[in-house]
């Protein structure tokens, strides 16, 4: 049982203490040598030796010849005692028996220790109060391995034995767990770490994931995360990737299968963007972040590992595109009057959230020209009508990725982002009689049905605008959606990351 | 003496945990065959019987033969691509 305790050394509470009875209590103290409160209560750890016998035991978590003056001290080097029972802080005392609740008090104070123990003159010649240290059971990375060794492990995912003469790259290549790249072996300690990055529980199921339709639970989405690189921190925002990915409108069976090129591509909104580090600004879209790289993978070694989704197999992409291997960055929200993708979709500035797009590789725009609104309108829609072709419109969504320097002409002349969308909706529209198959003497193109009718490029919705990247350069991106965009096949999905 | 490293299963699990053999071939109609010698005693007698037997099919089948320099070793990379490139199936003659 967890004994109450504050948070913090500096304020040990004595009123939560409870009252010395007539019972016989038994204690137990928590000691480290490498504590300077501890060294200096020597003198009353000695009082309370000699004073309770054997209703005391003091353990000592890296010296068990500290306390010197006290000889049957138990050597808690391993641990176990201090993690079992929950130590934070040295030296920390435990009161048990005597008809009363446990109750503990820590770090020194003097008027608190006297009245814990009912010894009116312990430690009188001490000063009143020096706060404790940290219990070595929280020293760095070592919270986690004292949980595999002596806690009631949470993982069950199939243990597989490795020889560690064996190199466990390849052990993992061999097992087909790699998307080609080296992964991270997903070692329980490394697993651990993940899961204990969220409150929600390891066997939780967080959906059925395709396309063998499997139940994945977050110890599956946290060993994948593993192997992909991924930080503890960025698990938040992993999970909410992967519950972005299994709604039912992004539609990921089928963006595996399809011959087309398209795969997820992560956006990430909010202030979780900053916390974990994410790029936005100078090569966005490129390589250099981990928190970019890591998450949009640990996504795409999930579908290939527990979803079963493996080219050539289910997955039937003619060409593919880089970004199945990972494609995800923040967006640029610098401009505090110009509204994030996030917005867009109904959720506030403050809000964390991961959106997914159903998109294929980065399409330049390289116009270093235009300086008004109406000349940059002209050449991004240029550009946007040979998403997927050039006579094919309403047939796939597009992410719009203004650079910095596009973004500024728009807003030095007062137009907002809906304004923008506008303009290139308008600036788009298209006398059918251009587009329908065999016009130009090209076969593609739109039925004939169209040919006396001004056609959009885009569904409504169809087209999204975001901001990112460096703050020079006139050249802003395209990135096309999936051929089957919309309600018929995928749509753009946000969700807010939890846990942050 | 080695140890054992525990790595967790990152798949659904659906599969055993064994490396999973490549698929087979359904016939060797038309296939090419290499027969590996890895160079021990009376192999290439052995692997003699064995081509004696696969052309004996008549199924069409096309033996190449090919040798490693020494048992004591695993086989080169370079041969293994040759085999991997040229042949659909391998048979290696491991006893002597």
């Amino acid at each position: 049982m967890r004994l109450q305790q504050t948070d913090s050394v500096e304020a040990p509470i004595a009123s939560r203490l409870a009252p010395t009875g007539g019972g016989q209590f038994s204690y137990e103290l928590y000691v480290k040598k490498d504590c300077p409160t501890c060294q200096l209560a020597e003198p009353a750890f000695l009082t309370l030796h000699d004073r309770f016998g054997e209703r005391l035991r003091v353990y000592s978590q890296d010296d068990p010849g500290f306390p010197s003056s006290i000889s049957s001290t138990i050597d808690d080097t391993a641990l176990e005692h201090s993690f079992r029972n929950h130590i934070e802080i040295v030296p920390t005392l435990i009161r048990r028996g005597g008809g009363q609740p446990d109750a503990l008090i820590y770090g020194w104070d003097k008027t608190q220790w006297q009245d814990f123990t009912g010894i009116a003159e312990l430690g009188a010649d001490l000063p009143a109060f020096r706060p404790g240290c940290g219990s070595k059971t929280h020293d760095p990375g070592v919270h986690e391995q004292l949980q595999l060794r002596f806690g009631q492990s949470k993982l069950k995912a199939r243990h597989l034995l490795v020889d560690d003469e064996e190199d466990l790259m390849e052990a993992c290549y061999d097992r087909g767990w790699t998307d080609g790249l080296p992964v991270v072996p997903p070692t329980p300690l490394r697993v651990l770490k993940m899961l204990n990055a969220t409150d929600r529980a390891a066997d939780e199921i967080i959906g059925i994931v395709p396309p063998d339709r499997v139940p994945c639970s977050i110890e599956k989405v946290a060993i994948n995360a593993v192997m992909a690189g991924c930080r503890p921190e960025y698990f938040p925002v992993v999970l909410a990737t992967v519950e972005a990915a299994l709604m039912d409108a992004f539609c990921m069976h089928g963006l595996l299968c399809t011959t087309y090129f398209s795969s997820p591509v992560v956006i990430v909104n909010g202030p979780v963007a900053k916390l974990i580090g994410m790029n936005s600004g100078i090569n966005a879209l490129g390589q250099g972040n981990r928190a970019n790289a890591t998450i949009g993978r640990a996504l795409q070694l999930l579908i290939r590992n527990v979803g079963g989704g493996k080219p050539g197999g289910i997955d039937r992409a003619t060409l593919g595109n880089p970004g199945k291997y990972t494609f995800c960055f923040s967006e640029d929200e610098s401009e505090p009057t110009w509204n994030s993708l996030a917005m867009d979709q109904g959720f506030s500035r403050g809000d964390s959230v991961v959106n997914l797009f159903a998109g294929d590789g980065v399409q330049p725009i390289s116009d270093q020209r235009s300086r008004t609104p109406e000349s940059l309108i002209g050449s991004i829609a240029l550009s946007l009508r040979s998403v997927c072709h050039n006579k094919l419109f309403l047939t796939a969504d597009a992410l719009l990725i203004l650079c910095h320097e596009h973004r500024r002409i728009f807003m030095e002349a007062g137009w907002s982002k809906q304004d923008v969308r506008t303009a290139l909706f308008d600036a788009l529209r298209t006398p059918g009689a251009e587009i329908v198959r065999g016009a130009g003497g090209i076969a593609e193109g739109m039925p004939e049905s169209m040919r006396e009718k001004m056609v959009n490029k885009f569904r409504d919705n169809g087209l999204h605008i975001l901001c990112a990247g460096g703050r020079a350069g006139f050249f802003s991106a395209i990135v096309s959606g999936w051929a089957a965009s919309g309600e018929r096949g995928s749509q753009l999905v946000s969700t807010k990351v939890r846990d942050t | 003496m080695s140890d054992k490293i525990t790595l967790l299963d990152p798949t659904s699990e659906l599969q055993p945990p064994e490396r999973a053999l490549l698929p087979r071939l359904q016939s060797l109609q038309g296939k090419t065959v290499g027969l590996l010698d890895i160079s021990k005693p009376r192999g290439r007698e052995f692997l003699d019987e064995v081509e004696k037997q696969l052309l004996a099919l008549g199924l069409d089948i096309k033996v190449n033969r090919y040798s490693k320099p020494t048992f004591t070793r695993v086989a080169p990379v370079a041969l293994n691509q040759q085999i991997s490139v040229e042949c659909d199936a391998v048979i290696e003659g491991l006893a002597d």
